[in-house]
């Protein structure tokens, strides 16, 4: 075991990396703010290598603690751990933040430094969230990572920015305080405890249980998003610079469903059981109806925005099954979606930033200007859409294979999406690239320089690798996995 | 003739009389400065402020004192009281100056000789245990501000203000004088110690009491600034001129704050059942409408006008959950959430009105939110300073409004008014979007105005203090914290 506080490098040397980066002032400075940017998420993403190569597989609890008192006024500890669920999404954190300073390289041209140290700040604040075990520690940065993307939106967004800033800050903003209202509730009826870790052991009736576990269903749906409180998801991708949009699918949705496993499972474990027919109707209804949904938008964006809400649909579905396979296939969806959500909207981005526009209608024919961009695009397409040897395949296949077990006509509906899913993705790809070349402006496309190449197969690579050879990725969560659904299993009334 | 008189203990007033003798002082020596910028009478204050704290710490004993016939208190919640309050003052003064000097009416000797007498009117509420010295602190505060408010004489609205703030004002003393000679009637005494023990040893006429009450609550809500008894905020803060806006909307809700304690919980605790329920309805009103009326304004100093109603209200929850059916376990807790609510606020306003007289400059006041629109262009530092400001004033994490938040919220979960909680936290919310909004101004518009800020460099450097101390004790809030509450353990 290393004795460096890796965690704690995690969260504060992307935070750091940020602070410096703003010290160099106006845009005079941009490609020293660049640079500075790209060795902090680089110098970021290495100390977080250990934690996957140094991680004990056998042991289902928390590794790489630290604990030290932070406000002893209210028992509040500055308490970090990670296990092999919340292990991943420290890297894949660290990883999208290298893909998103690179992505902004040369399209951001108006206020680099904060732009570059709005993201840092944000990936060092998500760290945060994922290693969080204490209470209050989890919610201040759960709740501090809504100001740079706020800004982020805000600043570097499209010509409705405004309204979706505010609409994503004060939809999340509702969601957590209703959170901090039950933590300090599970603060007092464990008598003075913020640990994350002890309530996980407290005893508490089935009444305040259903109270909580709605406390927090209403905070993560809105997080993950779950129809029907989804609506702000779609204005603030369309709204987002290509970056944002990158963060916001392949981090920050996936912070709402971690909430599930770190708290509404193991501390509520029977309201769990007895809501479970709801979580899993809403996650049917985002599988199936926002399928839909996303088949019929005109802007790209917004389609594969609505296609995250579809697949988040299956995370949450695999979640409530209470099965081994089912947890783990949705934390395969969950990192996989990260990459090819992530490489689907850099490659919105690609075109966006030579034609600016987003509407399907405005393309057909690129793969003729741009043959290297369109088989790219099409490997994550494909994925998108749960292409057997792509990471997509993957989740989705255990979810539903769990969900067989758990009940047919839920299997049923759940599989059903493979084909919505093949059918909005691969319908808009076929919109987009094949066919003639519609208009001068795809006329005048110029293919992906080195820059563009080189992020988009890093992140064919990962989704390739993950579509294969899952394993590397699975086995670090059994031993946790089976120790949630122990703690899920037993009963909390007394 | 004077055989019965005793020279009283004067060392727990000692920083009171320091005061007292430099302001007379300043006064007399402002008479003899040529000097246009006054820089005499400036560094005379701030060192008679630095004076009093070094007095404070001196003569603080931690124990519970009386003095002058138990007329005076003085205990460890009046000391720490006390040193944030001369912190504010200097704060304010320094924040002032440069507004000052700028505005011909208002460089006067008299400036600064008023906010010292208005420091000693808060001093001696703060240390009051009986009802006329609460009265003579509140009058002497309340009569330097009418004068400090009036004070840029050609400004309409600043006479109106005043004007309105004097008449407002009056009623609230009556209002409040009204209640005090009822409780006198009802028990015989007007020692706030002699009250409680009367109260305790029962035989009170309860309706006397509690019509007494009615009127005390009254009064001191108005001081507070609470609804329904919130008409005045506005329009004064918006009307004062900026650098008096900051003194009004910092330093007092200190001392507000001291009276309430005084008051209700040092004399009145056994009736907590009677006045917490009025207080629940002001607090509860003062969240709604404070929070609500803020999102329609356009002046940047009338929307913390209602922000500051909808902190108070905030804050008045520490209060209403210190005694639950007769139950005073949850006291400390809630009464130092309450206290560490009010530090905070008292930091966070500061900053905020420091950052208006930063952008303001010699015939522009930057008192419309419009002023703010792209201040991240002109200068990023303060955009960013402003920003921190505001985000902690909506009590986002990681700055000081959070956990002042949070402290309060977590007494209110603990005495089990979990409705009340989900209240404040819904009225919180629909706060957020007008702090929100301060910071799109900043940084998602284009500036309408592109001077350079003009500020000088030591207020640039003290608004750069405020707002980053408002981050530091986000990350670090356990000392004021654990401050507060054994100040609290010590005097109550």
């Amino acid at each position: 075991m290393s004795t460096y506080p890796l965690l704690s490098l995690a969260i504060w040397i992307p935070i750091v990396a940020g602070l410096v980066v703003l010290t160099t002032g106006g845009d005079r400075n941009a490609p020293l703010a660049r640079m500075l940017a790209l060795i902090g998420a680089v110098v970021a993403f290495l100390v977080t290598i250990p934690l996957w190569t140094n991680f004990d597989v056998a042991n289902g609890g928390m590794q790489f603690v630290e604990l030290k008192t932070w406000i002893p006024r209210f028992n509040i500890n500055y308490h970090l751990g990670v296990d092999g669920i919340s292990m991943l999404f420290v890297i894949l954190n660290a990883f999208i933040t290298i893909i998103v300073v690179a992505a902004g390289w040369e399209v951001i041209e108006q206020k680099v430094a904060q732009y570059n140290a709005a993201f840092l700040i944000m990936s060092g604040l998500m760290n945060g969230i994922f290693t969080s075990l204490d209470g209050v520690l989890f919610y201040v940065f759960f709740e501090a990572s809504l100001i740079p993307l706020y800004l982020i939106i805000g600043v570097w967004g499209g010509p409705n920015r405004v309204y979706a800033a505010f609409k994503f800050f004060l939809y999340t903003l509702f969601g957590s305080l209703l959170f901090l209202l039950a933590l300090m509730y599970l603060f007092i009826q464990s008598g003075g405890s913020f640990s994350i870790l002890e309530w996980h052991k407290l005893p508490i009736a089935l009444g305040p249980q259903i109270w909580l576990f709605l406390a927090f269903l209403i905070a993560f749906a809105v997080k993950v998003p779950m129809w029907p409180v989804h609506t702000w998801l779609p204005d603030a991708h369309v709204e987002a610079p290509t970056g944002g949009s990158i963060v916001l699918a392949a981090i920050a949705l996936k912070l709402g469903a971690y909430g599930f496993l770190r708290f509404s499972l193991p501390i509520a474990p029977d309201a769990s059981h007895e809501l479970s027919t709801l979580v899993i109707a809403l996650s049917l209804i985002a599988v199936v109806y926002i399928g839909f949904v996303a088949l019929v938008q005109a802007d790209m964006k917004k389609l594969v925005a609505y296609s995250s809400i579809a697949h988040m649909g299956f995370v949450t579905l695999g979640f409530f099954m209470f099965s081994a396979m089912g947890i783990e296939g949705a934390l395969v969806q969950m990192v996989s979606h990260g990459f090819v959500s992530g490489a689907m909207f850099f490659c919105i981005g690609v075109m966006y930033d030579r034609v600016h526009s987003r509407q399907i209608a405005d393309y057909g024919g690129v793969v003729n200007k741009m043959p290297k961009f369109a088989a790219l695009f099409m490997l994550f397409t494909m994925a998108n859409a749960g292409l057997p040897a792509t990471s997509g395949f993957v989740g989705e296949f255990m979810v539903i294979l769990g969900a067989v077990k758990f009940n047919f006509w839920v299997a049923f509906a759940a599989a059903s999406s493979m084909v919505i899913g093949a059918a909005y993705s691969l319908w808009m790809y076929k919109r987009v690239i094949f066919g003639d070349v519609a208009n001068h402006h795809v006329e005048e496309l110029t293919d992906i320089n080195k820059r563009e190449f080189a992020i988009l197969a890093v992140l064919a690579v990962a989704t390739l690798w993950m579509g294969i050879y899952p394993q590397p990725f699975t086995e670090v969560m059994h031993a946790s996995v089976n120790d949630l659904l122990h703690h899920v299993a037993i009963s909390k009334i007394q | 003739m004077f055989d019965n008189f005793v020279v009283p203990n004067l060392l727990p007033a000692a920083p009171e009389i320091f005061l007292v003798v430099m302001a007379l002082a300043i006064l007399m020596i402002d008479l003899l400065v040529k000097d246009s910028r006054r820089t005499v009478t400036f560094a005379l204050t701030q060192l008679t402020l630095i004076g009093c704290a070094a007095i404070q710490f001196a003569t603080s004993t931690g124990e519970i004192t009386y003095t002058f016939s138990n007329m005076f208190v003085d205990d460890l919640m009046s000391d720490l009281l006390k040193l944030f309050l001369y912190m504010t003052v200097v704060i304010v003064m320094f924040y002032s100056r440069g507004y000052v000097i700028d505005r011909e009416a208002m460089n006067k000797g008299e400036y600064y000789v008023l906010a010292l007498f208005a420091t000693l009117g808060m001093m001696v509420m703060i240390s009051a245990n009986h009802f006329l010295t609460i009265y003579i602190g509140l009058e002497l505060l309340s009569l330097s501000l009418y004068a400090m408010v009036a004070m840029n004489r050609e400004s309409v609205v600043s006479t109106e203000a005043a004007m309105k703030y004097f008449v407002l004002g009056a009623l609230a003393s009556g209002l409040l004088l009204y209640g005090m000679s009822m409780i006198y009637g009802a028990t015989g005494t007007l020692e706030i110690t002699g009250i409680a023990e009367r109260l305790y040893g029962g035989g009170v006429n309860k309706t006397v009491m509690v019509f007494g009450l009615v009127f005390l609550v009254a009064g001191l809500a108005f001081k507070l600034g609470v609804v329904p008894f919130h008409m005045w905020i506005p329009d004064v803060y918006h009307g004062a001129p900026t650098s008096v806006t900051l003194f009004i909307g910092s330093a007092p809700k200190l001392a507000a704050f001291a009276i309430v304690m005084r008051l209700l919980v040092n004399g009145l605790i056994t009736m907590a059942q009677d006045w917490q329920a009025m207080l629940v309805i002001l607090s509860v009103l003062s969240m709604a409408i404070g929070n609500l009326a803020a999102i329609a304004q356009t002046n940047f100093k009338r929307m913390l006008a209602y922000s500051a109603i909808s902190h108070m209200g905030f804050m008045l929850l520490g209060i209403v959950t210190g005694v639950v059916g007769g139950d005073a376990r949850y006291a400390l807790n809630a009464y130092s959430s309450a206290m560490f609510y009010v530090i905070a606020y008292v930091l966070m306003s500061a900053g905020t009105f420091g950052m208006i007289l930063l952008m303001s400059r010699a015939g522009f006041e930057a008192d419309e939110l419009e002023d703010l629109k792209g201040l991240n262009k002109r200068s990023p530092w303060f955009a960013g300073i402003m920003l921190m400001l505001m985000f902690s004033m909506a009590g986002v994490p990681f700055f000081i409004g959070f956990f002042a938040k949070f402290s309060v919220l977590q007494a209110v979960v603990a005495a089990g008014y979990m409705w009340l909680a989900i209240v404040a936290v819904l009225f919180s919310l629909i706060g957020a979007f007008y702090y929100l909004r301060v910071v799109k101004l900043m940084y998602f518009d284009a500036p309408a105005d592109e001077t350079p800020l003009s500020a000088g460099m030591d207020m640039r450097i003290l608004v750069s203090v405020n707002g980053l101390a408002v981050a530091f004790l986000g990350i670090f809030p356990q000392v004021i914290m654990s401050l507060c509450a054994y100040a609290l353990l010590r005097s109550l």
